[in-house]
């Protein structure tokens, strides 16, 4: 009869941590900060599956690591915040539940099961003003951390945080805040440490505008991305070209109906659903 | 919160598995509770226990869609609420009206809101027209058992179609019955307790094209022919300064009219009526 090796339990951690670290490392990184119009978040992706995602009306997702698994984590927050904004309200969606709901998951799925995901997610919730803006990072072993305006995720995620925190500035506008999670995510990867210059087909870019009333998520690709990028001005869509209601502008819709349980932005112009015409 | 939750505080199976994209059918087995046409009903007619509201207007224009609704519910020969609204946005670019059992109706109402705008968090695009009215129906068949007791909601659906078939018509309506049965209408349609004397109204004065201002015009007044015939149908309240909810949806949206803009509608049909009752 076969022996069975006895691991203490402080090994299977230590082993379930570097499988799941290692994993994490082979993806390509991502970063969340805030701004002065509300938070941006940036990702290198080459592929149309989504690694930035909205959750609730000010609240998006950011996810590195493994697709399918950060993918189910995703759907289970947007059907918890819906579940929860129909049964109460919609502002009675917080960040701070879903960053619980996430790390208690991540967290029995890490002790219990034999593989533990490999995956680190960040939560993002928009406030008034960039103090109280609220980024939670979960990893993949269920600790979930308060980061303070910015953070970077992935393999690499010191690296790029450095630069994040040389240069981050809460008063700067999207443009800059773009260029600087941009050349975060550059600093990494390059042959022989050199930079990389990322262009708008390497990146999937989002924000959570805080002047906008309801959903807040709007995605920027394409020519906004590209006029964005080249260092010009957050770019109101031209009303002619419903082709981009991607970068609309914040539209203010009126206070909601008493009896409804959808977002106040239902009323008013078109926002970022049009951006699958794109 | 929802059935099923892991001692560990995990979330259970049904949020994280790929499941379906229909909020509804992830309701069915997280929180069935939850669903209107899911809870046991005494038996017997329960028609008068609760408000009814009542008619609803719609119109295909040249640039989208016009809904109307009146403000008022009644329960039996009581008058329920005055200010009663009963159009609402459904999602960006459509619209949804409810005429039956309030109650059941809102929630019905709000149910689908949740729906639309959760399958376009999950899958990342919009349903089609066809497609929220599809979801709908589903819905609606939904409360059959109820609506067999005298608890029945009827809504109606509007909007405008991204990608239209016929690009020519890209406002679109659809009208349900109890069962569950999806129609699409040409032009306008009504639905409730005065949908009689409203689509009479509207077969005479209706014109393929009409432009959105022309349609909400003809919408007011087809409330107004409503409410003249039809004891409950609220009227313009020139006391109260309670008009008609009027919304439509085009490609730049919905749109709910405002207070100083149904007034106005609102006045000159019943200065008109000062002169000619007819209409």
């Amino acid at each position: 009869m076969a022996m069975q090796f006895y691991a203490s339990p402080e090994q299977v951690q230590r082993d379930r941590s570097e499988y799941a670290r290692k994993g994490i490392a082979r993806g390509r990184s991502a970063v969340v900060l805030t701004y002065e119009g509300g938070i941006l978040l940036v990702a290198e992706n080459l592929t149309s599956l989504r690694k930035i995602s909205e959750l609730y009306d000010r609240i998006g997702f950011a996810a590195v690591g493994r697709y399918n698994e950060f993918e189910s984590l995703r759907r289970a927050g947007v059907r918890m915040a819906d579940i929860n904004g129909l049964q109460f309200d919609r502002r009675d969606v917080t960040g701070r539940a879903l960053a619980n709901a996430y790390t208690q998951t991540l967290g029995a799925i890490f002790s219990e099961t034999q593989k533990p995901y490999e995956v680190e997610i960040c939560v993002a919730q928009v406030g008034s003003s960039p103090e109280t803006d609220e980024l939670y990072r979960i990893t993949y072993d269920g600790s979930v951390m308060d980061e303070p305006g910015f953070m970077a995720m992935g393999g690499s995620a010191e690296a790029i945080s450095t630069v994040l925190k040389e240069r981050h500035d809460v008063t700067a506008d999207l443009a800059s805040a773009l260029a600087l999670a941009v050349k975060g995510l550059g600093t990494v990867g390059g042959e022989n440490g050199a930079e990389r210059e990322l262009d708008a087909s390497r990146l999937e870019v989002a924000v959570l505008d805080r002047r906008r009333k309801g959903r807040t998520f709007r995605r920027i690709s394409g020519a906004a991305l590209e006029s964005l990028l080249a260092g010009g001005k957050d770019q109101p869509a031209d009303d002619s070209a419903p082709a981009q209601g991607d970068s609309a502008p914040p539209a203010p819709g009126e206070e909601k109906p008493t009896v409804s349980a959808a977002s106040v932005d239902t009323e008013g112009a078109p926002e970022d659903g049009a951006d699958d015409k794109s | 919160m929802a059935a099923g939750f892991d001692p560990s505080g995990r979330l259970p199976d049904v949020f994280t598995n790929a499941g379906t994209s229909s909020f509804t059918q992830f309701l069915t087995q997280a929180a069935p509770e939850l669903l209107p046409g899911r809870r046991p009903l005494p038996p017997g007619l329960s028609a008068d226990i609760a408000p009814h509201a009542t008619t609803i207007v719609a119109i295909a224009t040249a640039e989208g869609v016009v809904m109307a609704g009146d403000r008022r519910a009644t329960m039996g020969n009581l008058i329920a609420s005055r200010d009663i609204e009963k159009v609402h946005p459904a999602d960006p670019y459509s619209l949804i009206g409810i005429a039956g059992t309030a109650g059941i109706g809102i929630e019905l109402m709000r149910l689908f809101q949740v729906e639309l705008e959760h399958y376009e968090k999950i899958e990342g695009t919009m349903l089609s027209l066809d497609g929220k009215a599809n979801r709908l129906a589903s819905m609606v068949r939904g409360n059959l058992g109820a609506a067999m007791q005298g608890l029945a909601v009827v809504p109606l659906f509007a909007g405008y179609d991204l990608a239209p078939a016929d690009p020519g018509r890209a406002g679109r309506i659809f009208s349900f019955d109890v069962a569950g049965g999806l129609y699409e209408e040409t032009g306008y349609d009504a639905i409730g307790s005065g949908s009689l004397f409203a689509k009479s109204a509207l077969k005479k004065k209706y014109r393929a094209g009409v432009g959105t201002q022309d349609a909400i015009r003809l919408a007011v007044e087809a409330l107004y022919d409503a409410a003249d015939d039809d004891t409950a149908t609220g009227g313009p309240d020139v006391t109260r300064k309670i008009y008609p909810v009027v919304m439509t949806a085009t490609a730049d949206g919905t749109h709910r009219l405002t207070e100083a803009e149904i007034t106005t509608v609102a006045e000159a049909v019943v200065a008109g009526r000062m002169e000619n009752p007819g209409g």
